[in-house]
């Protein structure tokens, strides 16, 4: 897992010349086959990011490199092959009329033979357990549904990245199972990597790595293990603790003797269990 | 003002091929002063139910009672901006409502539709963007300069400038950071406890339902699942599981604790200062022999 994908150094972006930095020298490293969480307050700079990554903006100082080509005008075509991405309104990334013509949109975009383009697209939909609406009309989808098609989109053009940029944000705990099961099983299949901008903290603890930026800027990385005993600090910088680290910690301030902050549920009941049974 | 909504059935376009039954049966009372959550998956009836809140839906079966006034399906009903101004309703997303050129006109719209000179309504608009937590600076901005959070607080004192006496808040943190979240649902708490406000959560959040409600509703196919407190509620989670639905992460994990170590709490417990008292003790305890 330590071959670099994504190269960003010293990244600097402004939305407008007067404004101040909404990146502010950002650089760090993404991993192919990693899943990667970003996570960091509203306004902190992820989606900012997001949009750098896929050339919808370019730095104003510093350079982005995608498998080793350098993101810029004349390269972001290329780059774009190779990432996809799923954003936050499900509503808002809709263009067919129907399952099957969304999911085909990108593929004609791409030129993509028809022989082809119908087995990708069939293929995709079985990939999101949503072949069996090929035909329905979008606004019958529920939010999960919708946001799964977009993945389908996605990866019918089979990119190396796919980026969820708070693409479960405005699903029901259901639908926000759903997509981040099917981003797993992804991730695994094709040993994709994924690049989560996130406010979900319980989410975050499942990926390999956390980036958290903070007003524009990297503030740490590391993973989760690493990132969670920030304690505190998380809460101050706008975010919050998973519950088991929450759990594990005033367990200890009662006096209980745990080992480390446990990052699942499964692992704190463990060894509860396991001093339980001495006692 | 005590809201009832009595045996209330909603069919979306009836008497055409797309009629569709939404809710039925649903029979709710939020009385004066009430926090109540509202609860259940996408399409189980929530947003039907919030809209007879304030007669934005006019029933297509039983009766919905609003202070002094009867919503029925029978009577045409004449002069229902009384009941607007009173019951003021927080949708989803309410920045993408925000439209007026400044902040200050964007809040003022609402209270002067309602006939409140223009001088009244922008003394509300300051008290409003106080209680919101934003600076009186914000008010001559324009809303579409600021940041998201921003945005929705000012939606939100846009509502709060009708001085109602019902709020109903439909996922009113969707989106928004941990803090963002934990800083707007304190706000609507604090609004509800000083101002004597009725107050109606539409959420997906056990943690926000069990913290803040006095009563929870769990909606489910279009009809009342369960009502009680959260203690009740979540003192007995299997219809919650049932449905697929979430029991707040303190519940959850005693369910796991006591599974796993086959032990019994003394109590449901539902903040995490009681669920360590409990563990502790249990700890102490040690296993049955």
């Amino acid at each position: 897992m330590n071959e670099p994908l994504v190269e960003l150094k010293n990244v600097s972006f402004k939305y407008d010349a007067e404004a101040g930095y909404a990146l502010h020298k950002v650089s760090f490293t993404i991993f192919k086959g990693e899943w990667l969480a970003i996570v960091g307050h509203n306004g902190s700079g992820k989606s900012t990011l997001a949009k750098l990554l896929n050339g919808l903006h370019f730095p104003l100082e510093g350079c982005i490199t995608v498998g080793g080509i350098q993101l810029s005008e004349d390269t972001v075509w290329e780059t774009r092959k190779k990432i996809g991405m799923v954003f936050q309104n499900p509503d808002n990334q809709f263009v067919g009329t129907t399952v099957r013509d969304d999911v085909a949109f990108g593929l004609e975009n791409h030129g993509i033979e028809r022989d082809d383009m119908v087995q990708r697209v069939t293929h995709s939909l079985e990939k999101v357990k949503m072949a069996q609406f090929l035909n329905q009309e979008p606004h019958h989808l529920s939010g999960g549904q919708k946001q799964r098609v977009a993945i389908a989109g996605v990866i019918a053009l089979r990119p190396d990245i796919i980026i969820l940029d708070e693409s479960t944000s405005m699903l029901d705990p259901r639908g926000r199972e759903e997509v981040l099961e099917t981003v797993r099983e992804l991730k695994q299949d094709y040993n994709m990597t994924v690049i989560s901008i996130t406010h979900d903290l319980e989410e975050a603890a499942k990926a390999d790595r956390i980036v958290v930026m903070n007003k524009g800027q990297l503030y740490r990385e590391g993973t989760p293990e690493e990132i969670f005993q920030m304690d505190e600090e998380l809460v101050n910088l706008g975010l919050d603790i998973p519950f088991p680290v929450k759990l594990s910690k005033m367990l200890r301030e009662k006096g209980l003797p745990l080992s480390r902050h446990y990052l699942s549920e499964e692992e704190l009941v463990e060894e509860l269990w396991t001093s339980h049974s001495k006692m | 003002m005590d809201i009832s909504l009595q045996n209330v059935e909603y069919r979306y376009q009836v008497n055409t091929p797309f009629e569709r039954l939404a809710i039925k049966d649903v029979s709710i009372d939020i009385p004066s002063g009430t926090f109540l959550a509202i609860i259940g998956h996408t399409g189980s009836g929530k947003s039907t139910v919030l809209q007879h809140l304030n007669a934005l839906l006019k029933p297509t079966e039983g009766n919905v009672v609003i202070g002094d006034r009867m919503i029925t399906s029978e009577k045409k009903q004449k002069n229902l901006k009384e009941i607007r101004q009173r019951v003021g309703i927080v949708f989803q997303f309410p920045e993408h409502q925000l439209f007026e050129e400044t902040v200050e006109k964007d809040i003022c719209f609402g209270p002067m539709n309602f006939g409140v000179t223009e001088e009244a309504a922008k003394k509300r608009a300051r008290a409003a963007i106080g209680q919101v937590g934003l600076p009186e600076e914000i008010l001559s901005k324009s809303p579409f300069d600021l940041s998201g959070g921003q945005m929705r607080r000012v939606a939100i004192a846009g509502v709060l400038a009708m001085e109602p006496d019902v709020i109903v808040l439909d996922e009113p943190t969707a989106g928004l950071d941990p803090r963002g979240r934990k800083e707007i649902m304190d706000m609507f708490f604090s609004l509800h406890e000083t101002r004597g406000l009725s107050t109606v959560l539409v959420t997906h959040s056990m943690e926000d339902a069990s913290r803040y409600a006095d009563q929870i509703v769990i909606m489910h196919n279009g009809e009342v699942y369960e009502k009680g407190t959260p203690k009740e509620i979540f003192s007995s989670p299997e219809g919650l599981l049932k449905l697929g639905l979430d029991v707040p992460e303190v519940v959850r994990f005693q369910l796991k604790m006591e599974k796993s170590l086959n032990i019994r709490f003394s109590k449901t417990c539902l903040t995490m200062e009681e669920l360590t008292e409990e563990i502790a003790a249990a700890m102490k305890r040690g296993a049955p022999k």
